[in-house]
């Protein structure tokens, strides 16, 4: 457990920053949630009265006026996205950093198989990922405890496994790419997280490009069929665990061979 | 037993030449020393020896057990001191040094402490704010502290003051004489000369010569310095001439006889004919190298 240690060290400080930051931003939009809902009836009309717009984020099947509602689609945008920047960042540097900055070769030239670095590298970014979700989850029930509302346990807690369950999966496809770098992959991991995003967007909008929804995992994280149905769509967290295992399994195809200059 | 044993070594990246063909056996307890210029190969014979990268053909043995077969268990053994030491940002040297240590599973506390202070090293910094010789002083305690039985090491000296590498020689051979076997690769060649007992000499990516320093300085070449005036023209086998105010001095490794009837013609105040050092014969390996290729 000597690298789970050492990365937890070495990423405590981005770790902290970035729960901090989602944490933040979650806490002030349940805080903002008693205004909107003395406004309501305006903000349902006007939210569900934007046409394309309304659907890109899922708000023709939402009320926006209930808390479950408002909360998926502001939590979608800010632990959905924020969590999978998150994610994908960390994942797609934690081989790729050890090489840019030529420390592969420290670590490598001790006893320690290339297998069980990679199996401590994994671990390492699971247990951050879960930091950060534990602690959005808990700020995110402590607040709506504390606007008087009471916690739609089920809903939420949905929502966060889904955007747990992204992140995951962006990690592993990440870690996969991380193993072929050389140099950093800060872009293609943003890029990645980014793209995955808008996939969503665009098979809300079209039903022709629905399909997209299998490919990208903020698919069955759509806020408004986790409400509407109770449950995850199996359909499409199905391929999204395979895509997140293909991941893993190249990372470790990879770096098992990997020539380290 | 033999601490390396390189067989037939190959190693291509893409179309570039790495290394070709490489064989080499260094001896339990032995100093070995390995020359060469920059790009010659050294690193990455190196690299293939520590199982950084993969062969393309040939095979590494560390202490009769093939490097790709059981890597961890000869890392284990073994101590490899980088030409250039990078550590992980942010981190103190005490916490690089324990970090080493840990991934060893050995606790390397007295050793390490008492390898700081001979090096004269802080442990309270942080690595990045350590000088280019003070980091490469974190490497060496890095591939000491835990008494390998191998040490594997990459231009050590190269950023460390002239103290520093006498006290780092004088602990090299302290370890030597206790067992240990030091493999040094270095293209500053008195280093090599004062410490090692054989040594290899590698030239783009070939071994062109390996045996005992002494042999390897006991060419038939001699360096002759004349003081004097002295007609050489037609006399073959003269290498590196150098003229001076009062005579000529040059590398002969032609028949002695003819020389010596040559100087028989010339005016000879004073002359003196002397085994070259290693600079040398380093330069006529290389030099005849050149010439067949």
């Amino acid at each position: 457990m000597t690298l789970v240690k050492h990365e937890w060290k070495q990423g405590r400080t981005a770790l902290a920053v970035w729960t901090a930051a989602i944490g933040f931003f979650i806490v002030i939009c349940v805080f903002m949630y008693p205004e909107m809902k003395s406004e309501m009836e305006g903000v349902t009309n006007l939210f569900a009265s934007m046409g394309s717009f309304t659907a890109a984020f899922g708000m023709d099947r939402l009320n926006f006026g209930a808390l479950t509602g408002f909360y998926a689609i502001e939590c979608g945008n800010i632990l959905g996205i924020g969590g999978a920047f998150f994610a994908s960042l960390t994942a797609i540097g934690m081989l790729a950093k050890e090489e840019k900055e030529r420390t592969a070769e420290f670590l490598l030239t001790h006893p320690v198989s290339r297998m069980r670095i990679l199996t401590e590298k994994l671990t390492a970014v699971f247990l951050q990922i879960t930091g950060l979700n534990a602690v959005a989850f808990l700020l995110a029930a402590g607040s709506i405890a504390l606007i008087g509302e009471t916690i739609p346990w089920k809903e939420v807690g949905l929502l966060h496994l889904a955007y747990y369950l992204v992140q995951l999966e962006l990690a592993g496809i990440c870690l996969g790419i991380s193993a072929f770098l050389r140099r950093s992959g800060l872009g293609i991991g943003l890029g990645l997280a980014t793209v995955m995003y808008f996939l969503n967007i665009i098979a809300n909008l079209s039903e022709k490009a629905e399909f997209l929804k299998y490919i990208t995992p903020f698919g069955y994280a759509e806020g408004a069929d986790i409400i509407t149905n109770g449950s995850l769509d199996m359909g499409m967290l199905l391929p999204g665990i395979l895509f997140c295992l293909i991941g893993i399994a190249a990372a470790y195809w990879k770096y098992c061979r990997k020539d380290i200059l | 037993m033999d601490a390396i044993q390189i067989s037939k070594l190959t190693k291509y990246y893409g179309k570039a030449r790495g290394i070709m063909d490489l064989d080499l056996t260094v001896k339990a307890g032995e100093f070995f020393g390995f020359i060469g210029p920059n790009g010659a190969g050294k690193s990455t014979t190196i690299r293939t020896m520590l199982g950084l990268i993969r062969p393309t053909s040939g095979q590494v043995q560390i202490f009769g057990t093939d490097i790709r077969t059981d890597r961890e268990t000869i890392m284990s053994r073994v101590g490899y001191l980088p030409s250039e030491a990078v550590f992980y940002h942010g981190m103190k040297v005490r916490d690089i040094l324990k970090l080493s240590a840990d991934l060893r599973k050995k606790d390397c506390k007295r050793d390490a402490e008492q390898l700081c202070e001979r090096l004269q090293l802080d442990v309270s910094r942080k690595v990045e704010e350590l000088s280019f010789g003070n980091r490469k002083k974190v490497g060496i305690v890095c591939a000491l502290q835990h008494s390998p039985e191998l040490l594997i090491l990459d231009e050590p000296t190269s950023g460390l003051d002239p103290l520093m590498q006498r006290e780092f020689f004088s602990i090299l051979r302290e370890r030597n004489q206790e067992g240990t076997t030091i493999f040094l690769s270095s293209h500053v060649l008195s280093e090599i000369q004062r410490n090692c007992s054989r040594a290899a000499i590698i030239r783009e990516g070939r071994l062109i010569a390996c045996g005992s320093v002494e042999e390897l300085s006991r060419t038939s070449a001699k360096r002759v310095s004349i003081h004097g005036s002295v007609n050489l023209d037609g006399i073959t086998g003269i290498r590196d001439r150098m003229e001076t105010e009062e005579g000529v001095s040059f590398l002969y490794s032609g028949d002695i006889n003819c020389l010596v009837r040559l100087l028989a013609q010339g005016d000879v105040k004073d002359l003196s004919v002397a085994e070259p050092d290693l600079e040398e014969i380093f330069l006529h390996y290389y030099e005849d190298g050149g010439e067949k290729a």
